[in-house]
């Protein structure tokens, strides 16, 4: 194959681009892709000071690279999750890409900060990991960014990551999940900006960035997260992308155009509901909110 | 050719030449969910490999 902008020996092929690139135009086509998401989601400004969330693997250190490149001011917080060689493995990739750029990285250690690893609060509170990890990532993701100054919080998640969460949504009609799954996320009191620039990139995009641009990053799957129902929906689509391409993209970004407008009341009367914790002072519809309600059964279980 | 496999890590000999897109095939996998890498290079679906090449496919689905 060849590269479709520049002629040249193409290295992969994006069948729902029905476009293959060489190491150069695949880096470019990949910056822009990142460049339309920001600009027509609106979600920063080149002024601003962008936190973005890293965890080791191929998303959250293409992005970084991506966001440096495109001359935004980012820096890195890794949030350690106590899950063993994993934990240490997925550190050491952190570490050394920042280092190596010559950038900024802070580490919020949940294990060491707040006396708990995510295998155990799974138990506890008799969660699945996965779960525990991801009330636990987006309650201390949004600290890090507001006790930093940070304008805005960005995410590596990308386009499969975000077509499986819509199809999970969808499976089950989760209305008020659905009304808030948006690529920004506005500020609020208690909520720094998130933004999700990698929306329109798949994952095998950004493993490939990561591959040409020799980004080493941490191949191995969370052990924690073998067989979860997100890594079932993403197996159902990818079956449905193989047969007919740009299905994936097709089903999330028409939702992003046509369906979350619809959405607008219903995302306004959960942002309604929300009162603060009177723990920790996070918004919360609650009145404990979920984190500091895993951290007190994390504590009762350690008691008996 | 020596074909590197991971969840779990492990190598298997396969005959060449052979197409990514049939190495893919045969091995139960979706062009999807894996990139292949000959050496350090990515490698086009409709590349053709051979026995002195040193293959590895590697899986992008992340389950977080």
């Amino acid at each position: 194959m060849k590269c479709k902008p520049c002629g040249q020996p193409a290295v992969i092929d994006i069948p729902r681009h029905r476009a293959a690139f060489c190491a150069g135009c695949f880096t470019t086509h990949c910056q822009e892709q990142v460049r339309r998401a920001i600009s027509s989601h609106r979600m920063m400004g080149h002024s601003e000071r962008v936190l973005v969330a890293i965890s080791g693997g191929k998303d959250s250190l293409a992005l970084w690279h991506i966001l440096v490149a495109l001359g935004y001011k980012a820096d890195g917080v890794y949030l350690g999750l106590g899950i063993g060689d994993y934990s240490d493995l997925s550190r050491d990739y952190a570490e050394r890409f920042a280092s190596s750029h010559d950038l900024t990285l802070h580490v919020v250690d949940i294990p060491t900060d707040h006396g708990f690893a995510i295998p155990e609060a799974a138990r506890a509170t008799k969660r699945v990991p996965c779960s525990a990890c991801g009330l636990s990532k987006r309650h201390l993701l949004n600290r890090a960014a507001l006790d930093g100054g940070y304008d805005v919080l960005a995410t590596g998640h990308n386009l499969d990551d975000e077509a499986a969460v819509l199809f999970g949504n969808v499976l089950q009609w989760q209305v008020g999940y659905l009304a808030r799954q948006r690529p920004v996320l506005a500020a609020a009191p208690g909520f720094a900006r998130r933004v999700k620039p990698l929306i329109r990139m798949g994952e095998r995009e950004t493993a490939a960035y990561c591959v040409v641009n020799r980004i080493d990053y941490l191949v191995d799957e969370c052990p924690m997260a073998a067989g979860n129902k997100h890594l079932r929906y993403k197996e159902t689509l990818n079956a449905m992308e193989e047969r007919s391409p740009g299905v994936k993209a097709t089903f999330y970004l028409k939702f992003l155009d046509e369906m979350l407008p619809v959405l607008d009341d219903v995302a306004a009367e959960e942002r309604a509901l929300v009162g603060v914790c009177s723990r920790c002072g996070s918004p919360s519809s609650a009145q404990v909110c979920a984190f500091c309600t895993l951290v007190e059964r994390v504590a009762t279980s350690s008691a008996r | 050719m020596q074909v590197r496999l991971h969840n779990p890590k492990r190598d298997v000999e396969m005959t060449g030449p052979l197409r990514v897109t049939e190495l893919v095939r045969s091995l139960g996998l979706n062009r999807e969910s894996v990139l292949v890498i000959r050496g350090d290079s990515l490698v086009t679906h409709d590349e053709t490999l051979h026995d002195d090449d040193v293959v590895e496919i590697r899986p992008v689905i992340s389950g977080g």
